[in-house]
């Protein structure tokens, strides 16, 4: 066992900031291999990405056709 | 050298769609949504001296977009005129968790539940449970989900320390994953199935 090994608790308060891309290279490869022993973590995680996902989603989508000739109109004029 | 007219609106028409979306989700409302997004683009042409590369173009507009969003925001909550961007007391002690909820013994799910609510959950559902929480957590997930931004980056959009936006996005998305239950349980997609013979 990895002296820098997790358990479930401490690999859960990372969970977000692990899917964020927002740890340092110690702290990912921690949760990372505590990702691979433990199902249950794995499985929390894939949810949290995958409502992530659906949120970065919501940004795309179509344009009301009045704002996209605004915004065209007031191009033009600069 | 500056960006060519030509080349600022093929790039500001290629992300319009974002950009709308990501404005429609701070204002909640589509009228308010094309003046930040008009505002957005007046200010980036005015500041092209600014973008570094064409590359850069699309983080550099948003960026612009979030700061004219909570410039505005700031003034109006100035005037009294709306709740200001901060937060409020909560009790962090257990934070509402979907995950945790589907995973309850006696709900007796069976295969994949949490899998198999996401596929259930329309767009709308996820739109009308962020639109439900209160701006100062509307607004970090956007920034951070929407618009995929690093801590540090939604630390100086917001001017607070990176450790607040760790904490206040922890406490959004339990916010959030809480009305997206209620959005769930209201449709009726909390009922498990039987397994299949």
């Amino acid at each position: 066992m990895d002296v820098n090994d997790i358990g479930c608790e401490q690999a859960l308060k990372r969970i977000f900031e692990f899917i964020d891309r927002e740890l340092g290279d110690e702290d990912r490869g921690a949760v990372e291999r505590h990702l691979h022993a433990c199902r249950s973590c794995l499985s929390r995680m894939e949810f949290e990405r995958a409502l992530k996902d659906r949120l970065h989603a919501l940004s795309r989508g179509d344009v009301p056709s009045r704002a996209l000739d605004r915004i065209k109109a007031l191009i033009q004029d600069f | 050298m500056p960006i060519t007219k030509d080349a600022f609106e093929a790039q500001v028409l290629e992300i319009l769609g974002r950009l709308h979306g990501v404005a429609m989700r701070l204002t909640r409302n589509e009228a308010d949504a094309e003046d930040l997004v008009a505002d957005t683009i007046v200010r980036a042409w005015r500041a092209r001296e600014s973008l570094a590369t064409p590359e850069a173009f699309r983080a550099w507009i948003f960026r612009i977009l979030n700061n004219t969003f909570i410039s505005d925001r700031r003034r109006t909550a100035a005037r009294g005129q709306m709740e200001p961007l901060v937060d409020v007391d909560v009790d962090d002690e257990r934070p509402f968790s979907m995950f945790e909820r589907l995973h309850q013994p006696f709900l007796l799910w069976f295969g994949n539940p949490e899998q198999e609510l996401l596929d259930k959950l329309m767009r709308e559902d996820i739109d009308r449970a962020l639109a439900e929480l209160p701006e100062y957590y509307r607004v970090v997930v956007v920034l951070a989900d929407m618009e995929e931004l690093k801590y540090g980056e939604i630390a100086e959009a917001l001017q607070i320390p990176v450790g607040t936006v760790r904490s206040r996005l922890a406490r959004a998305r339990a916010a959030l994953q809480e009305a997206l239950w209620t959005v769930a349980r209201d449709r009726g997609l909390l009922i498990p199935h039987a397994p299949k013979r």
